[in-house]
Formats: C-alpha cells, structure tokens, sequence
C-alpha cells in the first residue's frame, strides 16, 4: 500500500520534532559550572531584634563548651555561646591536631566532647574512639570496635555511614549499621548493654544519631529504598529494654495513635489511616523510615521527628496518602503516643523524605511568643508549625521548587504541579528539587545573635522515569530512576541565611557543588561550613562575607561542631570524608558512563573524581597561644 | 551483475547466516547443564542476554547496581571484577551472594536465569560479541541506551587499554 504522506513531507516533520525536543532539552537543562562564587547575594537586611526568632526558652546549647549531642541541643540549634574565635580573628585559626579513622567512606557524623574527652564514631564498621584531649595531639585512650555483620553493607542505599553518638550521664550511646544500639561505658570504653532494633535480611539499617529523652534512648530505622516499614523505638538508658515502639505506616495501635492524638488537619483524623490510605497490604512494606533527627522539648515532654519517604518510589504502586510517611510526628516521649502529625508530602512522588531536623524556636507575633517548630523540608519549603497544635503557620520556599506550586495553609496540603507527577511507563522531566530535596539531611544551625537560620543545601532538579517494581526482601524496593543535574543558575548547591519570621533569604552563597555539610552557628557571630572539594570555610553571620577558608585532604560532608578545651581554649572541628549519597561516585568508585548510577546523583556529580579523594581525617583548630 | 560474480557471493552469504546461528539459537537442551560450553551458550546468545535485562530489573539488580555504574552495589561497566568475571564467576555470584553484601538469589531464580543475567551483566562492560546485543534499553528513557563503542570507552583510561579491551571482547564468548 502507499502511504499518502511523500517520505519527504514525513522526513522535513521528523526533523522539525527532533529539533523542538533539542530546543526544549537547552531550555530545561541548565549548563553547569555557571556563575557562582565566594561573594554572598544579599536579599535584604537582617531582621530587626524584636522581630527575631529565639531560642526555645528551656534550650541550653553547648553548656559549659561541651558538645554532647550532634544537634548541640535538643533544640537542634547547632550554635555554641563560646565567642573567643569570632569574626575578627578567625582568619588566624591554624590546625592543632587531626585523627585518621582509617577508613575510606563518608564520615557525616560530628565528634562530641565531654569533659577532656573527645568522642568520635566512624562509619561503617562502626568504630568509637575516645581521644584525650588533655595530652598533646590527643591520644587514643579507647577504641571500641563492634561486632557486626558485614553484609549490613549491601542493604544501606547511600553509602555506609552513620550520625554519630549522643552522650548523658557518663555513657555514650551511638547505633551500627546493622542495627544495633549500643551503650558504653564513657570512660572506659567498656560495653553497658545492645539492644538489636533491626534486621539486614529484610533490608533494615540503623545510621542516626540516637537522641536521649527523660532516660530514654530514641532510635530510628534506615530502609526507605528497601521497602522497609519505618519505626521509631525508645530504649530505657539503663538497661537497654525497649519501652515502646512506634511504627510509621499500618494500624493506630502499631502506630501509638490513642486518644491523646490531635492532628491539626481534617485528613489525619479517622481510625487507622496508616492502612486505609494505602493499597491493601502496601503498608507491610511502606517505608517512613525515620532515619533523621529527634528533637525534645522537656517543657512539654514531647519529641518531634520526620518519617521518610513510603516505599516503593514509584507512587502508581501505592494509591493514597501514605500515612504516615513523608511528615513530622509530636509524640509524648514516656509513652510514645502520637500527639499531633502533619504531612509534608502525601502519597510522596519524589523521594521527598521529610527527616530533616525540627528546629525549636520562640516566634514573636502579634499575640506575643509562639513556640514553634521549624523545619527545612527536603520538599524545598520552610515550615513554621505550631508546637503543641501541630497547625502549619507558614511554609515558604527557601530553595528552588517547581515540583509543587505551594502549600495551602487551610488544608496543609502541598498544592502539586500536574506537569511533574512521575507515571509509570514515562519519564517526568525537570522536575526540581531533585530526590534529594532543596535541602537533605545535614543539620541547618540557628543563632539568636542574628535570629537567622543558617541552611547548607541543595540546588538539584531531575528526570524521574517510573516502572512497575517487585518487592524482594532485603534488595531494593524503587520502581524509579532518576537522574539529577544542576538547577536553575547552574550551582548545585546553596548556603542560605534565613529569617524565619519573616520567611525569607537575607542572604545566600552560590556554591558550586552541593552541601552536604550541616552548619555551625557561634556567639562569635562566624558560621562554619564545608564543601565537597573540602573547603572548610567560616563566614560572618551577619553578612556571609568569606573571613577564612582551608582545603581539607577529603570532601567535606560532616557536622562542625565547637568545644572548650581542658586548657579553656576555643576549638573547632571537622570530618573531612566524602561519601554519602552525594559523594558516592568518589567513596564507592561508582561509573558515571550510566546516569541512574547511585539513584541518578552521579550524574550531577561527575567532576568530584577529579576535585577531590575519599579520605577519613578529623581536623581540628585553634588561634594561635 | 556478472553471474560468476552472485556465485561467489553465495559462500559469503552463507557464512554470515552460519555466523549469525549461535547468536539466534535457542537451547532447551538439559545436557548443557554440565556442558563445558555453557558460559559460551549464553554469553553469545541473544535471546539470553535479553532475557538478563528483563531479569535485571525484575530482580532489583538496577536497585543497587543501576544500569551498570552501581549504587549500593560495585559498577559493573567498568574493568574491575571482585569475585571474577568469567561467566561461571558472575553466576556464581549471583546465585549465592557474597560476603560483602551481595544477597544470594538461589531459590529465588533458577540456574539458568542466573546464567541469563551473567551474560548480560558481562555485556555491560561489552564482554560479549557485539553482534549478539539488544539495539536498544529496556530502562525507562531517561536513560540513554549506551553503544558498545561507548560503553568500553567509558571503562578504558588510556588508549593503550582501550585496544587492549577492544582485543578481549572479541575472544569472548569462548567458555566459563
């Protein structure tokens, strides 16, 4: 038969369509290595006293210069009152001992310091060092290596790291990748008690830091990409015995909902809407990991924590809301029950995890102090929720975002964008932020000298294509692959000062490769960060101009903190160690001739082999005697 | 034309056809169970190579390893093999896992599958016969299908390796 189109006409439309893709293709993807540079792009000026964020009213960070818990306190503020090192003397800061771990794979945890001892966990295997401080180039006084099982390799998505540890009354408590938690004995190193929350075979991992509560060690699961059904568990400090468990997806009695549960909103209230919201069965294996931070408010005896992202990735395979992944959680820390919930991202289409830190914060409003949590969510937006009611106040987007057009604040619900929801059998183009989110996991700071809210993040978006998954026990459960570049103005990362009474940037620094480093806010008004090249950088608080920057051996993507020292000198430390999701082309030796290598970051990430090396070095500094 | 000429066509054509056979075959023979030749029966067979990328994902093998630039899991695009690269190793492998976290998929899929997704696993790094790859991806099309050609440059540092590389993939396919 002969067609009635001539193979001319037909040749001259084909190459008309192949050109409009091109030109659609150079208008979504923006060129890397675009501008970027050291100088800060200010939005506008630092808010005035009165209209600052506080500090809850109960936090006290950094008591006597020690570091006890990877958040400072249990606000999460990440800021230190010490002042010695500040703004006009920074520059001087000159490195006064390092400690190599060994190991060669993403170091994201902090030390901690208590008294003249410096604590420090590795990742994988999960090592615990304490350091003298009170000797020169602090030696080793204990080692404690865990037994554990080596395969815990194969089941942890993004890298083999870990948090770190937290310390009270004289023990440290700190998790392993396979799942155990572990009390020690803080002077001696000497083992107190394991408790074992988590199995590898069903692809479950523990790599938080725990948080410790009215003697209560609170500890949550790794698995999102391994459908595994996420928990949050409290263990009693003393003995280790579990004192409650409380699962994220599945029936209100799984899940600690009671009759003091009072979600804000009209669609968390009902009976079991951790099952009912999904399809049958799918909440078996549902994730909501709460892989990331707790914060305590004592005053209130409440906890509050993000659950991650439901599994599989590929929604069209989980119908629903997803409860109660992808939110935040108010529980009452004695007995586990639910107080309040909100969701960030319901029935999540991006890997939006929302196990960000919930910062604790007093917010001056007309009717005087609110006490308030306030969240960087990976979706991109800044959420100001009520404390007690769990009432969104306000969520502004603090990073780059077409995936959603806004939150409406009388529902709570995210307002989604059609053109970017990911369905199976095609594949979604630019959809911004990325999987990784505006910002993931590494901890903002907050420093009530400024009321500015200091975030590290990300500048990512990607193409998500979606296919029907199979649930195997202990492998993989996504169903999605992605592949992510650099958004709009071509860098891949951002450090942010935010006001978050006002709900916007001050400042912010264009960095060219994407944070993963948490941030470090002191009384001395300077803000330390790292960059994934290994630049450890301090900048004013107020301004964000550069005053002192050092290169590192390894990619920065761990937590800064600051201690006073035995001789009552001011320090400051940091891992040098890339890895983790972000640095897993370097520490994994990963291929980036496939763009979906490591859930499509290699593909943003393809020069970091020749930026830097994977490496395991802890660097700290001081100004000069 | 010139009649002699088409003659002397004929044996070439012949050839070809001859060549393409292995490529095509389809064996349901049990005797290749403990045959020799069967690394070389599914290493440089079509439909088995295809039948591992279908496996590939079904399993979750792209969960970890992607499509070849890894994850969780070691690339498998590059020259480096832990636990061996000849077929017999990478099935091995696969059917009863590794220490370092390689789950054991022994009971989950059979012999044979495990074979399949050798021969493709092995293609990735283009260590099979050329003319026995699938054209196109299976993956979703954010993925750009890779040619050979660019699949073992993505794996050569120097182009002393590339020759070197270019040289092997044309043996392979000759046995476990």
């Amino acid at each position: 038969m002969k067609s009635i189109w001539p193979v001319s006409v037909l040749m001259i439309l084909l190459a008309a369509l192949v050109g409009l893709g091109a030109a659609v293709l150079a208008t979504t993807y923006p060129a890397p290595h675009a501008t970027f540079s050291d100088r800060p792009v200010v939005y506008g000026a630092l808010p005035a006293p009165q209209d600052r964020a506080r500090l809850a009213s109960w936090a006290q960070p950094s008591p006597d210069g020690q570091w006890t818990w990877q958040l400072g306190d249990s606000a999460a503020s990440r800021f230190s009152p010490l002042d010695d090192i500040n703004a006009r003397n920074v520059a001087q800061l000159k490195p006064v001992f390092t400690f190599e771990t060994g190991l060669k794979r993403g170091h994201e945890a902090g030390p901690l310091v208590v008294g003249d001892t410096m604590y420090v966990t590795t990742p994988y295997p999960n090592d615990v060092y304490a350091l003298d401080l009170t000797r020169p180039g602090a030696p080793v006084k204990w080692k404690y290596h865990p037994q554990s099982q080596k395969a815990a390799q194969g089941v942890a998505c993004c890298d083999v790291v870990n948090r770190g540890a937290v310390y009270g009354a004289g023990r440290l408590y700190f998790n392993t990748l396979d799942g155990q938690t572990i009390a020690l004995d803080a002077a001696t190193g000497h083992e107190v008690w394991k408790a074992k929350l988590a199995e590898i075979s069903k692809g479950e991992t523990i790599t938080m830091a725990p948080l410790l509560a009215e003697g209560r060690v609170l500890v949550g699961t790794s698995g999102g990409e391994m459908g595994v059904r996420g928990s949050l568990a409290a263990l009693d400090a003393a003995s280790g015995k579990l004192v409650w468990r409380a699962y994220s997806t599945g029936p209100d009695k799984d899940v600690l909902i009671g009759p003091e549960f009072r979600p804000f909103y009209k669609q968390d209230q009902g009976k079991d809407l951790g099952v009912s919201t999904w399809n049958p069965e799918g909440w078996k294996i549902g994730g909501g990991n709460p892989w990331g931070w707790v914060s305590y408010d004592p005053e209130l005896h409440l906890i509050f924590y993000g659950t991650g992202n439901p599994g599989p990735w590929n929604p069209d395979q989980r119908p629903g809301d997803n409860k109660w992944t992808a939110g935040v959680f108010a529980r009452d820390v004695r007995t586990g029950q639910a107080r309040w919930f909100y969701q960030t991202s319901p029935h999540d289409l991006f890997d939006y995890d929302d196990i960000n830190e919930s910062l604790l914060l007093d917010i001056p409003t007309r009717q005087g102090l609110r006490k308030v949590v306030a969240r960087p969510a990976r979706s991109g937006f800044f959420q100001i929720i009520d404390r007690m009611s769990g009432q969104v106040l306000s969520a502004k987007p603090f990073a780059y975002i077409n995936s959603m057009k806004g939150v409406d604040l009388t529902s709570g619900r995210p307002i989604m964008n059609p053109d970017k929801e990911p369905k199976e059998g095609r594949t979604t183009r630019n959809i911004c932020p990325a999987a990784p989110g505006g910002k993931d996991w590494n901890p903002v700071s907050f420093s009530p000298r400024t009321g500015l809210v200091y975030i590290a993040h990300n500048n990512l978006c990607m193409d998500e294509g979606d296919v029907d998954t199979n649930y195997i026990a202990g492998t993989p459960y996504l169903g999605t692959e992605a592949r992510m570049y650099p958004g709009p103005g071509g860098n891949r990362g951002v450090f942010t000062a935010w006001d978050p009474v006002a709900g916007r940037k001050v400042w912010e620094i264009r960095e060219d490769l994407p944070l993963w480093s948490g941030t470090l806010a002191t009384a001395g008004d300077v803000v330390f960060y790292g960059t994934m090249d290994g630049w450890f950088k301090a900048i004013d608080a107020r301004t964000g101009r550069l005053l002192w920057r050092t290169k590192l051996v390894s990619g920065i993507i761990g937590m800064p903190m600051t201690y006073k020292g035995p001789d009552g000198r001011q320090y400051v430390a940091i891992f040098a160690g890339v890895g983790g999701w972000s640095g897993a082309i370097v520490s994994g030796a990963l291929d980036p001739g496939d763009p979906t290598t490591a859930l499509g970051f290699v593909n943003a990430m393809k020069d970091l082999v020749k930026r830097t090396d994977a490496g395991g070095r802890l660097y700290v500094f001081a100004l000069p005697r | 034309m010139s009649l002699p000429c088409r003659v002397s066509l004929l044996p070439l054509a012949a050839l070809t056809l001859l060549a393409a056979c292995g490529r095509e075959t389809r064996d349901f023979s049990n005797r290749m169970m403990d045959s020799p030749h069967r690394g070389a029966k599914f290493s440089g067979n079509a439909w088995r190579i295809s039948n591992g990328a279908r496996l590939f994902v079904w399993m979750n093998c792209a969960g970890c390893h992607s499509h070849g630039g890894g994850g969780i899991g070691p690339p498998l695009m590059d020259a480096k093999w832990r636990y061996g690269s000849s077929m017999a190793d990478v099935a091995y492998t696969i059917l009863n896992g590794r220490p370092g976290g390689m789950p054991a998929f022994r009971g989950k899929i059979t012999e044979d599958q495990a074979w399949e997704l050798a021969a493709y696993v092995r293609s990735m790094s283009a260590r099979t016969r050329r003319d026995a790859l699938s054209g196109r991806a299976d993956e979703p099309a954010n993925v750009e299908p890779l040619p050979l050609e660019k699949r073992r440059r993505a794996r050569a540092v120097t182009p002393e390796q590339d020759a070197a590389q270019k040289e092997s993939s044309k043996i392979e396919g000759t046995g476990p």
